[in-house]
């Protein structure tokens, strides 16, 4: 590690009411993968996006084998031998395999040459692709290949990964894994971003830890335990949720061979699914990105509508029933998007509260609005979940995605509901709040509630769920008591490494 | 019946078709970068009236259809630079541009009224256009209407072969992506816009110049409308526009002949008929939203904003 590929010196960029980046300066060596921790809005985003040529720093300087390294322009960058894997994959869902990759390259070849090249990367390095597929076809998995592909075609000589591993099973992040270790030997330089401390214990050779902005300290990831990584990360102590198991005999939700046609080409249909889930039950959903997760959850939320017979609720049959009935007998949820799905964009946060509260909370009496009511309920909401803003007149869209989410989970919980489902509850929200989410969802079981969780991270899954049951394709697999079960039963149930270890084998 | 030729009406049929098939083609290019310009109709009526009076002044059809381009795409910039640069709603801004068009040509137009344009002459194909039927009917045009099929073919083959379609309908599948990449997303939209406002132009000039010929005030009537309609008939496919496009002028041009034999149909039944039929396959094609939802550019219509 003593040959230095990229080095940053004091890099800052500030944001109108924020400063992005403060001072930050560490360096990466020839072959070496160093990991760049952070909480969401630590400014890792910002960091990757000088060095990728996306935005320009405001002050600060960066060498690149010695010589002063300021790319304009991502073909700058990516001629220089700076390649980027996008955490919200950059890749076209119409284009084909070929075209995708050929947008991200300065020169392509021919489209044969290309097809033929893109086999023969591939396969080398076990990511096997169809150049001639639909992106939109693909699986999550598949699509990050297609990126990952693009980048190493153009030989890089540092390859940065955002969150890579959040959209793939644990086989798949087996499979990756080996593929940047050969990178590794092979000399390309890896700067890896995630918050996964597991997986950077794991793979990485250095850390940096950046926390608002600023570097807050490097570490070896090999010789650190996760815990004062995570403590370096939030710079407090971590409270981990008190889980009690609460689950009783009686069945309060139940599913009956739900089964529901895709809406859009490149959407999921369930098929057959059954579950029932008990009163005080947390019951985790895990499965990759687009194997039926959002399409479950508009089946139980009422948004999709089913024939009669098909959902039972303690009795009463509300498969064909519409939302505001569901609410009213005590069935919530609250979706993955959270702008415009869970929450209006340009709509206050009192009118966002009254949107999902007006049955349960008798916000809207007669067809009229009580607005004192429903600024009570938001304002309650804000207070319990600490929900960072300065009033509740504020536009959702204004609040950073971790401090909305925990209003619209808040949102649903303060209503007291009977069945809520929510669609990973603590996505994008920092880890002191993450635990304290858990922490409400543990207790609204406790208070006899079911709980659905459905949610990519299989950690936050094992955490507080009393049984787990997997999304492959539209369909759910038998449920297990989390207790006891490995990882490695995990990722079958989540459909193992989609073929990927025959490309192995063929080695 | 007896008095239709399906000679006469075959060749007039590609006559009747071609504005709009130069229009439809320029705002399928526009909608394929992401963009809906429903200023169609505006570009269409400034193209008619800038050829129209570039071709009297001159003598010279020619220049009066270059006069046209021009015109439609200096309309389409006023578009271009309102949606791209100051983020301005498309819907909103391409109706508005409809109106200002219609009334900028009135009044341009208002020394116009009357008067007769140089002719534009047929193509002499010498002694193949002596061919029985295929003659008359596929060799006995002006040369805008083979332009019309070669470039029908040509936004096909830019779209499917070349680097720049690609990047295009990138930009159009999703900004966000095609900007992460590194490519100019306004820039290209921009590009889109102004090739489609002047393939609006020339279709409006071959209403003024070729197919009327004379000039009256909002003459294109409603043809830039069946344009835009054609693009989502031809589900985003060149050679589907044109035929969408021969469809509906055979059906204009049907209609006109059935009025002159004298079918005992009420006339405004037969006017009415193009836009029935073609209100009637839009709904079929529509009916299956997963094929249409395919084949629509992912971004159309949004605006983006390069945030980061």
């Amino acid at each position: 590690m003593s040959d230095t590929l990229l080095a940053l010196d004091g890099l800052t960029k500030a944001y109108p009411g924020v400063i992005a980046n403060d001072d930050v300066s560490f360096s990466i060596g020839v072959g070496e993968v160093h990991a760049l921790l952070g909480e969401n809005g630590a400014g890792k985003s910002t960091l990757v996006k000088m060095i990728y040529g996306l935005v320009k720093p405001d002050a600060g300087k960066m060498t690149l084998h010695g010589d002063a390294y300021a790319p304009g322009r991502p073909s700058e960058a990516r001629s220089l031998g700076v390649a980027m894997v996008f955490q919200h994959f950059s890749l076209f869902e119409a284009l084909d395999v070929a075209e995708n990759i050929a947008l991200g390259m300065e020169n392509p070849p021919k489209r044969r040459e290309l097809a033929a090249r893109i086999r023969e990367v591939s396969n080398a390095y076990g990511l096997p692709l169809d150049p001639g597929r639909l992106v939109g076809e693909l699986s999550a998995g598949e699509r990050q290949r297609v990126e990952i592909i693009r980048c190493l075609l153009q030989n890089p000589r540092l390859l940065i990964m955002d969150e890579p591993t959040s959209v793939l099973t644990p086989q798949e992040v087996d499979i990756l894994f080996g593929t940047l270790r050969k990178l590794s030997a092979e000399g390309t330089a890896i700067l890896y971003i995630s918050h996964k401390l597991d997986e950077i214990r794991a793979l990485c050779d250095a850390a940096t830890v950046l926390r608002r902005g600023k570097v807050v300290g490097t570490c070896v990831p090999r010789e650190t335990t996760a815990r004062d990584m995570a403590e370096l990360m939030v710079g407090s102590t971590l409270h981990t949720p008190e889980r009690r198991s609460t689950a009783s005999e009686d069945v309060l939700l139940e599913l009956r061979k739900v089964s529901l046609p895709a809406a859009t080409p490149f959407g999921t249909s369930l098929h057959d699914i059954s579950l029932s889930v008990h009163a005080g039950e947390v019951m985790g959903i895990g499965g990759v990105a687009g194997n039926g997760q959002d399409e479950f959850l508009s089946v139980l939320s009422g948004e999709s509508l089913l024939a009669p017979g098909h959902i039972w609720v303690a009795g009463d049959d509300i498969g064909a029933q519409p939302p505001q009935t569901r609410r009213g007998i005590g069935v919530l949820a609250a979706p993955e998007e959270r702008l415009g799905h869970a929450a209006a964009p340009d709509m206050s946060l009192v009118e966002n509260a009254l949107l999902t509260g007006s049955v349960r909370q008798k916000l809207a009496p007669n067809g009229f609005v009580n607005w004192s009511a429903t600024r009570v309920f938001a304002e309650k909401v804000i207070a319990d979940y600490d929900v960072r803003t300065p009033n509740a007149d504020v536009a959702a869209r204004a609040l950073s995605g971790g401090n909305l989410q925990k209003f619209v989970i808040g949102r649903e919980i303060l209503q007291a509901p009977r069945v809520l489902v929510v669609n990973q509850p603590t996505w994008g929200v920092d880890a002191a709040a993450a635990a304290s989410i858990r922490q409400a969802l543990l207790d609204l079981a406790e208070q006899g509630a079911a709980v659905i969780v459905i949610s990519q991270d299989l950690d936050e899954l094992m955490e507080i769920a009393d049984r787990f049951a997997a999304l492959n394709g539209g369909r759910l697999t038998d449920p297990r008591p989390t207790q006891g079960l490995t990882i490695d039963e995990i990722g079958l149930m989540m459909g193992g490494a989609h073929d990927m270890e025959v490309a192995h084998a063929a080695q | 019946m007896a008095g239709i030729s399906i000679e006469l009406l075959l060749a007039s049929l590609m006559v009747a078709a071609t504005p709009i098939l130069f229009a439809a083609l320029g705002e399928m290019v526009v909608e394929k970068s992401g963009v809906l310009n429903l200023g169609v109709e505006g570009m269409m009526i400034t193209g008619a009236i800038c050829g129209f009076a570039v071709a009297v002044e001159t003598g010279s059809p020619t220049l009066g259809f270059i006069g046209a381009a021009l015109g439609g795409a200096g309309l389409s910039l006023i578009f271009a630079f309102l949606t791209q640069v100051l983020l301005s709603n498309q819907v909103a801004t391409g109706l508005a541009l409809t109106l200002f068009g219609l009334g900028f040509s009135a009044l341009i137009g208002q020394g116009y009224v009357g008067i007769k344009p140089p002719a534009t002459p047929d193509i002499n194909f010498g002694a193949v256009s002596d061919i029985p039927f295929i003659g008359p009917v596929l060799l006995s045009h002006d040369v805008l209407v083979y332009l019309a099929i070669a470039m029908t073919a040509g936004v096909w083959a830019f779209l499917k072969f070349t680097r720049a379609g690609l990047i295009l309908r990138a930009v159009g599948e999703s900004h966000d992506a095609a900007h992460a990449l590194g490519y100019k997303v306004v820039l290209i939209r921009s590009a889109a816009i102004v090739f489609g406002g002047a393939l609006a132009g020339l279709g409006g000039a071959y209403v003024s110049l070729v197919r009327v010929p004379q000039w009256t005030e909002g003459m294109t009537a409603g043809a830039g409308w069946i344009a835009l309609a054609l693009v989502v008939f031809g589900a985003w496919r060149p050679w589907r526009v044109l035929l969408g496009a021969y469809l509906f002028g055979g059906i204009t041009v049907l209609q006109l002949n059935l009025q002159a034999a004298g079918v005992r149909v009420p006339v405004e039944l037969l006017s009415i008929s193009p836009y029935l039929v073609t209100i009637l396959v839009l709904v079929i094609m529509s009916s299956d939203r997963r094929r249409v939802a395919m084949n629509a550019p992912a971004a159309l219509g949004r605006v983006f904003h390069a945030s980061s």
